[in-house]
């Protein structure tokens, strides 16, 4: 129940941050991909941000036994370098892109309500899928 | 560079920092965005309520402010229909393949100074500055 609760708030923390920091803007996040035209650093600074602060805290974190509402932790437990890194990390950074859509900002530009995050949404399930049954699973894990 | 917004971009910046501390502090989990997602569409997946709860705050909290007085919903680019399905379907494609997405490898896994995220990360933006180049200052298109 409360891990639910906080699960929220977390996600209401991040699509706020998302949105005063304009990242649900696509024309700021193909602005900071524009480096060649006119370039604006912006991105720079909020994933800066994010990272300074994720640094900072979360080695504080992961010294604890476990978190507090559950018995351990959750970390990606794989640390080898693979095509499918490169490669699924290239595809992304193209449709990234083509479009200034990842997938938080995209989600959270479902509060505008207009169709054009929906349709995005919509594809990526569609690639999503395609890529967990097309690439062995011991690679999207 | 007159678009470029600092105080908007550290302020938002660190509140997604502070989110995914929180997630993890709390619930013991990695703030990336399509991995968090990807369990919803796999159908054996048990943990689905706190995640479909994420996936509604990130809604609610960018609402809260793009409703606000000071807020304000940016336009939507116009793309033509395919190149934004396209572009879609490669994020879902390439997010699944690469395991991770901004969140997840940008946010989270530099903050756990992962390599295999850093990779990832320069990755995707290097792919992300040649795709706009090529699709505003070759092709013209955007």
């Amino acid at each position: 129940m409360k891990k639910n609760l906080f699960a929220l708030l977390a996600g209401i923390a991040f699509g706020f941050g998302l949105a005063i920091s304009q990242m649900i803007n696509q024309k700021k996040v193909i602005g900071f991909l524009d480096l060649f035209g006119n370039w604006d650093p912006s991105l720079a600074l909020v994933m800066g941000g994010a990272v300074g602060v994720t640094a900072l805290l979360f080695r504080f974190v992961l010294r604890r036994p476990n978190p507090i509402f559950e018995d351990k932790f959750y970390i990606p437990e794989k640390n080898n370098i693979d095509a499918p890194l490169f490669i699924g990390s290239a595809l992304f950074g193209i449709g990234w892109g083509l479009a200034g859509f990842c997938p938080g900002p995209v989600f959270a530009s479902l509060s505008i309500g207009r169709i054009e995050p929906v349709l995005f949404i919509l594809a990526l399930v569609a690639g999503s899928l395609a890529a967990k049954y097309l690439v062995p699973a011991k690679y999207t894990r | 560079m007159e678009n470029f917004t600092p105080i908007s971009a550290l302020v938002g910046g660190a509140l997604i920092g502070l989110s995914a501390t929180m997630l993890l502090l709390f619930n013991g989990r990695v703030a990336g965005i399509s991995g968090i997602f990807n369990g919803l569409l796999n159908p054996a997946q048990k943990d689905k309520t706190w995640r479909a709860l994420f996936m509604l705050g990130l809604i609610i909290g960018a609402a809260l402010y793009v409703w606000s007085p000071q807020g304000g919903a940016p336009v939507p680019l116009s793309l033509p229909r395919v190149l934004l399905l396209s572009a879609g379907f490669l994020v879902g494609f390439g997010t699944r393949m690469g395991s991770g997405c901004t969140s997840g490898h940008g946010v989270c896994g530099l903050g756990r100074f992962s390599f295999r995220s850093l990779m990832a990360t320069l990755t995707f933006i290097a792919f992300g500055i040649v795709t706009v180049y090529a699709a505003r200052h070759l092709f013209g298109v955007m």
